[in-house]
């Protein structure tokens, strides 16, 4: 998602960007595709993934989003971006392409994703797009994932294609919501950790906990990082998704604590930060 | 472009008033942060600003450098490529065209395409035809404040008839070149040109 990536000593006699930049062939374009609703699958009590076929979909990275488009009777458009929740392992000749979409209460086009939409109905979208806040196991580890909310969903396509791919290098998963009920993939996450010494995942609750909870219950902070993140200098390759608020504290803090901002790669959404 | 689809039961919102929203975009009223990685934080006294030509000449200005040249203080609209509008932004910075011209005077020679160079190794190219004639800035104030860093301070570019990403966070400079040279997100795939008002999102987009 267009946005900015920091570092640089701009002061050099020679501006970093100087060094000539490299483009891939000029790429084709990215058509709209009429993919269809095979399942829609309740997730939590405000989001559901959204399984679906899509004829010519040219595969994906763990990552990637689609730009997803209704249109009303009028011919009326609006276009919104989801994350792609599956591993690239699972599209298979069908094209099959899940989405995990959260419910926000004033949204114009989620309410109809999370709500409306059913099995047998088509959906316009194209992609995949994206080419930066990827990770597959071809880039090695050790792999530090940070989440908050519904931003465990492209972090939740590293992990499957992780599992698809026998395991690969090391892995952590913080994800922080407000309750235990609200985390996605709360079964399929605790299954592929039981399974798999080399990852972890550790929940943070915000707002509430359930009777004996022993984890963390407070928003995710450099002290929680320290303790979870694999150390600085292992180098770890860090993606951080969630809200603006939690991204920036988490991204600050995983710079405060030594990790190569060119190595954290942050993902924001939402309605967000102060008016500036 | 393939005949949309028509969704079952979808409704949809129309911006408010008359206002006029480029197509796949929507109204928000508050301010989407969006950014690949952590936000940079490059003090003042370290902050400068170059304009370098094909050539290498240089024009170069210090953070105060920079406050005392004119500013003006442009109301705008401003399209995300990731499908956010906002209507009557208005922010406090000094011209591409005044900055263009006291290069012009330091001996830099003007080149058709433009790439924006900041901190964090972040990039982004541009037409000089996009950022010149009044259509762009260097805005170190928003809505009467100075530039918040998770918004791109001390000093973001502004080129509000490109979809944002093209208003680069944390410029730190301009580099002009024979040749239009893909920036960040351009090498990823995003378009080069960026008029939201034709949709140019992503590459081969028309």
């Amino acid at each position: 998602m267009p946005a900015t990536r920091e570092r640089a000593d701009v002061s050099a006699p020679t501006p970093p960007a100087a060094a000539a930049p490299t483009r891939a062939a000029p790429r084709a374009p990215l058509p709209w595709r009429r993919a269809l609703v095979v399942d829609a699958v309740a997730e939590t009590p405000h989001a559901r993934s959204l399984v679906l076929d899509v004829p010519g979909w040219p595969g994906h990275r763990p990552g990637q989003h689609v730009d997803v488009r209704l249109t009303a009777d009028d011919g009326y458009q609006a276009q919104r971006s989801y994350s792609i929740a599956s591993p690239p392992e699972a599209a298979g000749a069908a094209g099959r392409v899940v989405l995990t979409v959260e419910r926000l209460e004033d949204g114009e086009v989620s309410p109809y994703l999370a709500g409306e939409l059913r099995p047998g109905d088509p959906l316009e979208l194209r992609g995949p797009i994206g080419g930066h806040f990827v990770w597959d196991v071809s880039l090695g580890g050790p792999l530090l994932l940070v989440a908050g909310g519904s931003g465990v969903v492209p972090l939740m396509a590293m992990l499957r294609h992780r599992a698809a791919a026998g395991g690969g290098p090391p892995a952590r998963l913080l994800y922080s919501t407000r309750t235990l009920d609200e985390a996605l993939y709360r079964d399929e996450l605790a299954t592929l950790a039981a399974g798999d010494d080399a990852l972890a995942v550790v929940h943070t609750l915000t707002r509430a906990a359930p009777p004996g909870w022993s984890g963390y219950r407070r928003r995710i902070d450099g002290a929680m990082l320290a303790a979870v993140a694999f150390p600085p200098a292992e180098r770890p390759h860090v993606f951080v998704c969630g809200p603006t608020p939690m991204v920036e504290a988490a991204a600050s803090a995983l710079v405060e604590l030594g990790h190569d901002p060119a190595r954290v790669k942050t993902e924001r959404f939402g309605p967000s930060g102060p008016a500036a | 472009m393939t005949d949309p689809v028509p969704s079952r039961g979808f409704r949809g919102r129309r911006p408010a008033g008359d206002r006029r929203l480029p197509p796949g975009q929507y109204e928000t009223h508050d301010f989407p942060v969006l950014s690949a990685g952590p936000t940079p934080r490059t003090p003042l006294d370290a902050w400068d600003f170059t304009v370098r030509g094909p050539d290498g000449a240089a024009a170069r200005w210090s953070w105060a450098e920079f406050q005392a040249l004119p500013r003006e203080t442009p109301t705008v609209d401003i399209h995300c490529v990731t499908k956010w509008s906002k209507f009557g932004t208005t922010w406090e910075g000094v011209s591409v065209d005044t900055l263009l011209a006291l290069a012009e005077a330091r001996g830099v020679r003007r080149a058709d395409y433009v790439l924006a160079v900041c901190d964090g190794d972040y990039t982004t190219n541009l037409t000089l035809a996009d950022v010149t004639g009044g259509k762009a800035w260097v805005a170190f104030g928003y809505g009467g404040a100075p530039l918040e860093a998770a918004h791109g301070g001390p000093a973001r570019l502004l080129v509000p008839h490109r979809y944002f990403w093209k208003s680069a966070k944390w410029v730190r400079g301009l580099q002009l070149g024979d040749d239009d040279r893909p920036g960040f997100w351009e090498q990823l795939g995003y378009h080069d040109r960026a008029d939201p008002w034709t949709e140019q999102r992503y590459a081969g987009d028309p």
